[in-house]
């Protein structure tokens, strides 16, 4: 990957900190770097496969709903 | 914020329009394999996402780590096998790879693709899932009934199994739109397989204090005799609901799913399935899905301790009973006083009251509930 390719974040010094230790301490993370990029794709990874439906969906869901007297 | 489903997605493995058409020809010429009740419900909740993120019955692999670890091999928590059990001359002909199809009571009800036929050690699974191999415990007795063989593979629905309480039956997907749309944040629920007494009142009502809603989701289904009967449960809560709750903070729907007993292990099942109907917190009561004196009054607490990673929050609510000093209902942690002043509600003295079609008293149970219950001429299942 390219320089110009990443962005630079800002987080809490005291955070950073912590992270750092934990990366010294624990291992299998080479820098924070590399270990907030971990954290940060498995949330995201995460919320792209969670479920989302369709509006005409949700829509049909809703007319049962009230049809049951639910809403 | 609803909950985020098991495993990360709402399984969906229901077919739809033409496909399912399509499906449903093609089945004429499947293999066939003749499931139970409790199976086809197994399957309708695979497919409806209540045990996402299952998309199937388990292959060997997941019912081994199961067993041995209670996480699927992914290492998702999960703590009681799904599994289709059949005799090896049912599946005579079909090799991994072929699709069978799923029929109960003469109705299709899914497609199976057949990845694995592998055989079982019953006794092993009873040990594991009941921690015992005595046959006076309900599920033992069952496991030991079912067939050798395990199939194992994704399925895809094709028609809903019969469902009479069609009016009180709320799928994952549904729930979650409807929690949405009441704006709850967060979310109890309360899973039951018992018609309701003061003492779930009271600890229904302590959850919902501190939350935004609450979900009571009793099981139907199999349940073993001297329990309560399920019309005689949904409508024991309808008369509670409409006389004591508001409206507004509670969705009551039911859940086909058979009773295991088997304590801790199904209490973690129990909230693992309420999460993926969205809800934030399971309530857990004392001796969870336990029968007789085969588990710990609070083995059932104890067991949440080995999963930090469940993603949905256990609430620890103390049995309730009344106190005539404090002049209510409470709970140990809350009232100081003796035994001498304390009135427990038995659900065993309140069997044998209803058995005499005698009212129980206004501290056990709310009047209305009471006389829903006592207009069935037999409550009880046989
Ligand atoms: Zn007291």
């Amino acid at each position: 990957m390219r320089m110009s390719d990443k962005v630079q974040i800002s987080i809490a010094r005291e955070l950073y900190e912590k992270a750092k230790r934990f990366v010294e301490e624990q291992g299998g993370f080479s820098s924070v770097e590399e270990l907030v990029e971990f954290l940060l794709r498995e949330v995201l990874s995460e919320e792209e496969s969670s479920y989302t439906m369709s509006k005409e969906d949700e829509e049909k869901v809703k007319e049962r709903l009230r049809a049951l007297g639910y809403i | 914020m609803v909950s985020r489903p098991h495993g990360g997605r709402l399984v969906d493995r229901v077919a739809r329009g033409s496909s399912r058409q399509r499906l449903i020809e093609e089945a004429t010429e499947m293999p066939k394999i003749e499931i139970s009740e409790s199976l086809a419900a197994d399957v309708a909740n695979i497919a409806h996402g209540v045990y996402s993120p299952l998309e199937g019955f388990m292959l060997r692999e997941d019912y081994e780590c199961v067993l041995e670890f209670m996480r699927l091999s992914n290492d998702v928590p999960w703590t009681i096998p799904i599994t289709l059990d059949v005799e090896p001359d049912e599946v005579r002909d079909v090799v991994p790879g072929d699709e069978v199809v799923l029929i109960y009571r003469k109705v299709p009800i899914a497609v199976m693709r057949v990845e694995e036929i592998y055989p079982w050690d019953r006794k092993e699974y009873a040990m594991k899932v009941f921690k015992t191999v005595d046959p006076s415990h309900p599920g033992v007795a069952r496991t030991m009934k079912r067939k050798s063989m395990l199939v194992g593979g994704q399925v895809l629905l094709i028609n809903d199994p019969p469902e009479p309480f069609e009016r009180y039956r709320l799928w994952p997907k549904e729930t979650r739109v409807l929690f949405e749309a009441r704006g709850w944040r967060t979310i109890a629920a309360f899973q039951t397989r018992n018609v309701p007494h003061l003492g779930h009142e009271y600890v229904q009502k302590a959850a919902l204090t501190f939350t935004d809603g609450l979900f009571i989701n009793p099981l139907v289904g199999w349940k073993k005799p001297g329990d309560y009967r399920d019309e005689v449960i949904v409508e024991a809560y309808r008369a509670l609901i409409e006389h004591y709750y508001p409206a507004e903070s509670v969705v009551f729907s039911v859940l086909r799913m058979e009773m295991r007993y088997a304590g801790p292990r199904e209490a973690v099942h129990h909230a693992i399935v309420r999460k993926n109907f969205g809800a934030t917190h399971f309530i857990v009561g004392r001796d969870h899905a336990g029968v007789g004196r085969f588990y710990g009054p609070y083995e059932a607490w104890e067991i949440f301790k080995e999963f930090p990673d469940l993603g949905i929050t256990p609430l620890f609510v103390r049995e309730a009973f009344y106190c005539r000093k404090c002049g209510g209902m409470v709970n140990e942690k809350i009232c100081p006083h003796g035994n001498e002043h304390r009135v427990r509600i038995s659900g065993t003295k309140l069997r044998e009251m209803i058995k005499r079609s005698e009212k129980p008293p206004e501290y056990m149970m709310r009047p209305e509930v009471a006389e829903v219950i006592l207009r069935h001429p037999n409550p009880f299942v046989e």
